[in-house]
């Protein structure tokens, strides 16, 4: 019995022996060693953080390419070395990934209702939508709290999430919990990559920016004293703080929420003085960069679009190299805008800053004539943006334009600029309404001449910002309204000394909502004049396009004489080439030639990167209509700072220097506090919510 | 034909292997906090269970019962399910790649599982023939997955609603079962 027991046992065990023995042998599968190698690389925790089944998983997942050399989120750099040892790559840099809460509401956004019962977020979402009345932000239930395996997030005092950046590994928990899409992870350069979408928190000032700078952020760091901190942010939307704190005409100003309450925050004057402030300290703050791509890109232009897409190519990690044809970089920024506006000493200051990230430059390289992309093409550049802009003028279209005396503003204007001003004056007539004919004007006043513009609406209609045409008065420009030229009369030698005009009516308005000037018969005038200058309108000038013994060019142009490419990426009709600008859009603002050279940048960033561009389909094309209130209520009033004026009298009238100046230190303050910190629909309110008569944001109740 | 019928609705619903007889209680609460775990470890024990079954049948048949060693029943089980279970996850991985990937990490899990044992001692008390021994041991694995899928999605409901701090976890998943339980009693009364 004890016998056959055994032999049993015995005979049993050896034959289950020999069969897996034999089996492993046939059935053996060729595994990737590095499998076992990444397991004793990876801590062995199995904490699951990184979404696979434990270490071993994630070995798998590592081997099998699912996943990159930080797959381990608590390991941290080491564990990253060491996972990239095995499979044969390099840790060159880590960029800090942390989790980000894009909802600014709180316990300043009503609740819809309360609901007892559900206390996580999801079950609230799916139940009843949420009970916020914004549609996109925080419910404030905290499931993000509970989810997180690392501890790296607590309910702030606001009713809002707040992320440990020292505990937070970065395991997306949290944004996979998140049913409103609050929480994202981003690294740098995702945030640079970033285009506003519609479900981002965006207050007003957010949406209509053509750069689609962070304001509200800046605007509370600066309020905080973290200036460092407001440049920063200022920065990964927008190079040009400098320049764009003096010349923006910022629209963002006129959909300000505070303009219902009293008059809207300075939030130009603000970008001014951080970066006046990075300037007057020469600080230099240091602009993190990815690491190197190795890709080599042509930009073409040394304007503000191609200053702003050479230098997010740069923190995108790649190699750009700036081709200009002028001697100095900077475009219509150094030979369009004058002196007193944007002294040349600043600007030169901002480009240096952009250029010591690393990008080579080519001055006095003239596109279509020292080199074309095809050439480029040769030397290694793998992408291309165009950015030339507008530089050539718009004519009068009258008799006698020819005639010696009669100019245009961006000759006289670019003239100034290289310092070899034309010879005018002493009496000048400036035919336009537009920034070009008051920058013209106000030019020719600090030339010593007497100036006076012609335009053919009224003031009222004039498309130049109202402070410039304000400045224009205060320093003599005479102004003679609802006048267009007809006839330049000259003398004998064929120098202009008159301008033959026609008084106008206005009419009904036409497409751009302006009403249409229509001359009256028989209402000839003549003006006396020794210069008269046509500020009416530039646009691209194309013919570098072209070579010399072909009329065919394969980029594609709109009827607008403007480059033809998808608004979204900018991409023009050959794969590889990129523009914006003005050379795209027609004459526009600085900020928005530079949101478009980061829009293009990043348009070539996913080109070398993954071979496709990406579009959201729910990218942001207009403002929200639901975030535009009619009025603002529980705010009391707080008078916006006025704009000091650095030079006075005939100081300011005969010599370059800056008009506008900075705000002190305490007017930032007051100016900060006039914030509202608005999100979506949310805002800080003075007045308690429960005291306000409102049912919903924005619908009053009798 | 009526005979299998039966064998296989009791097994599924009236003695359902963890609901009535509590076995393989661990895979019960450990792997059934999301569905699609709980369908890859169903699947595993159906597979498994219907294999070790078979094999510990034709042990016992033609091993066992002729030397008179029914005693040695415990032992020599454990023995050839572990071996099996090793040996059919080598076959899978080398032959049904996909089916390895979709069983591969539930299989060593189940080596040695109570509920499969279970299923293969319970097929020797009730004297099967070996028809009846695989589709009992089928059935009775159907009857652990559907178990363990209906576990499943309520935990995932319990999941985003509000449990009192002390019972949330496997607390309340135990109570679940204990409910889960308590109704298939109702199924007592069918055969």
């Amino acid at each position: 019995m004890i016998t056959s027991s055994i032999l049993v046992l015995f005979g049993l065990g050896f034959t289950a022996a020999v069969i897996l023995a034999v089996a492993s042998k046939v059935l053996y599968v060729k595994e990737d060693p590095r499998i076992a190698q990444l397991e004793d690389a990876l801590p062995g925790v199995n904490c699951g953080g990184c979404g696979y089944a434990g270490c071993a998983g994630a070995a798998n997942a590592v081997v099998e390419g699912k996943s990159g050399s930080n797959v381990c989120v608590i390991g941290g750099l080491d564990t990253a070395k060491a996972v990239a040892a095995v499979m044969g790559l390099e840790v060159l840099e880590a960029e800090p990934d942390l989790a980000f809460r894009d909802c600014t509401g709180g316990e300043r956004a009503e609740q819809l209702f309360h609901y007892e019962g559900a206390g996580d977020c999801r079950a609230q979402a799916l139940l009843y939508k949420g009970s916020k009345t914004c549609p996109e932000g925080c419910l404030g239930l905290g499931t993000c709290v509970a989810v997180c395996p690392f501890d790296a997030i607590h309910m702030g005092p606001e009713g809002l999430p707040v992320v440990d950046p020292l505990a937070c590994r970065s395991c997306r928990k949290c944004v996979d919990a998140c049913p409103r899409n609050v929480l994202s992870i981003v690294s740098m350069t995702e945030r640079l990559l970033h285009q506003e979408e519609v479900n981002d928190c965006l207050a007003p000032c957010r949406q209509k920016c053509p750069g689609q700078i962070n304001i509200p952020k800046y605007i509370e760091l600066a309020g905080k004293g973290d200036y460092a901190g407001a440049i920063h942010t200022l920065r990964e939307r927008n190079p040009l703080l400098l320049v764009c704190g003096r010349v923006c005409p910022r629209p963002c100003e006129l959909d300000c929420r505070r303009a219902h309450v009293d008059e809207p925050v300075a939030i130009n004057m603000i970008k001014r003085f951080v970066a006046d402030w990075e300037l007057k300290n020469n600080l230099r703050l240091e602009i993190p960069c990815a690491r190197e791509t190795g890709h080599k890109v042509a930009v073409i232009g040394g304007g503000p679009a191609g200053l702003s897409c050479a230098y997010f190519l740069r923190r995108l990690g790649h190699s750009p190299t700036i081709f200009e044809s002028m001697p100095e970089l900077g475009g219509q920024l150094r030979y369009g805008i004058p002196e007193y506006r944007l002294p040349k000493k600043d600007l030169a200051w901002e480009i240096q800053g952009i250029l010591d990230l690393g990008i080579e430059v080519h001055t006095e390289n003239k596109f279509g004539v020292d080199f074309t992309t095809q050439s480029l093409e040769k030397e290694g550049f793998e992408a291309f943006f165009i950015g030339l802009g507008a530089w050539a003028s718009g004519t009068l279209r009258i008799e006698g334009e020819e005639s010696e005396g009669v100019l245009s503003g961006t000759e006289l204007l670019t003239g100034v600029g290289l310092n070899a001003p034309p010879e005018i004056g002493p009496k000048v007539l400036v035919v336009g309404g537009g920034n070009t004919a008051i920058d013209t004007a106000r030019t020719s006043i600090r030339l010593g001449c007497d100036v006076t513009i012609l335009y053919r609406r009224t003031r009222n209609e004039m498309p130049a910002n109202m402070e410039e045409i304000e400045g224009a008065e205060d320093e003599g420009v005479k102004f003679i309204f609802l006048t267009a030229p007809t006839k330049v009369i000259t003398d004998d030698n064929g120098c202009a000394t008159h301008l033959e005009c026609i008084k106008m009516k206005l009419g009904e308005p036409d497409e751009s909502g302006r009403r249409r000037p229509n001359p009256v018969e028989g209402s000839e005038v003549r003006y006396s004049a020794d210069t008269i200058v046509a500020a009416i309108g530039q646009k691209p000038s194309l013919s570098c396009f072209y070579s010399e013994d072909s009329d065919q060019c394969p980029i594609d142009f709109t009827r607008w004489r403007t480059v033809n490419a998808n608004p979204d990426t900018l991409q023009t009709t050959v794969e590889n080439v990129f523009t914006g600008g003005d050379l795209f859009s027609g004459p526009d603002l600085v900020i928005s030639a530079v949101g478009a050279g980061r829009r293009a940048a990043r348009s070539i960033h996913y080109l070398l990167t993954t071979g496709e561009i990406p579009v959201a389909d729910n990218i942001l094309r207009e403002l929200i209509p639901y975030t535009l209130f009619k009025d603002v209520d529980g705010v009391i009033n707080k008078d916006r700072s006025a704009m000091p004026h650095l030079c006075k009298g005939e100081h300011r009238t005969s010599t370059f220097s800056e008009v506008e100046g900075a705000l002190s230190e305490e007017q930032l303050k007051i100016e900060t506090e006039r914030c509202l910190r608005c999100g979506l629909i949310c805002y800080d309110r003075d007045i308690p919510l429960a005291e306000i008569k409102t049912t919903r944001v924005g619908e009053k109740v009798e | 034909m009526k005979e299998f019928f039966l064998l296989f609705v009791s097994a599924i619903f009236v003695n359902n292997i963890v609901l009535a007889q509590y076995l393989g209680n661990c895979p019960f609460i450990g792997t059934s906090k999301k569905i699609s775990v709980a369908v890859g470890m169903g699947s595993a024990v159906v597979f498994v269970a219907t294999m070790a079954a078979s094999i510990t049948w034709a042990v016992q048949e033609y091993l066992l019962d002729p030397l008179g060693l029914q005693y040695l029943q415990t032992l020599t089980f454990i023995l050839v399910i572990a071996a099996l279970v090793q040996f059919v996850e080598m076959f899978l991985k080398k032959a049904v790649p996909p089916l390895y990937k979709a069983l591969g990490i539930f299989l060593p899990l189940i080596t040695t599982n109570c509920a499969i044992m279970g299923i293969a001692i319970i097929c020797q008390r009730e004297d099967f023939t070996f028809g009846k021994t695989v589709a009992f041991s089928f059935a009775s694995g159907l009857g652990f997955m559907m178990a363990l899928i209906v576990l499943s999605a309520i935990r995932e409901k319990i999941e985003i609603s509000r449990v009192p701090k002390a019972m949330q976890g496997t607390p309340i998943a135990l109570i679940m079962a204990g409910l889960m339980s308590l109704a298939f009693f109702a199924f007592k009364g069918m055969i």
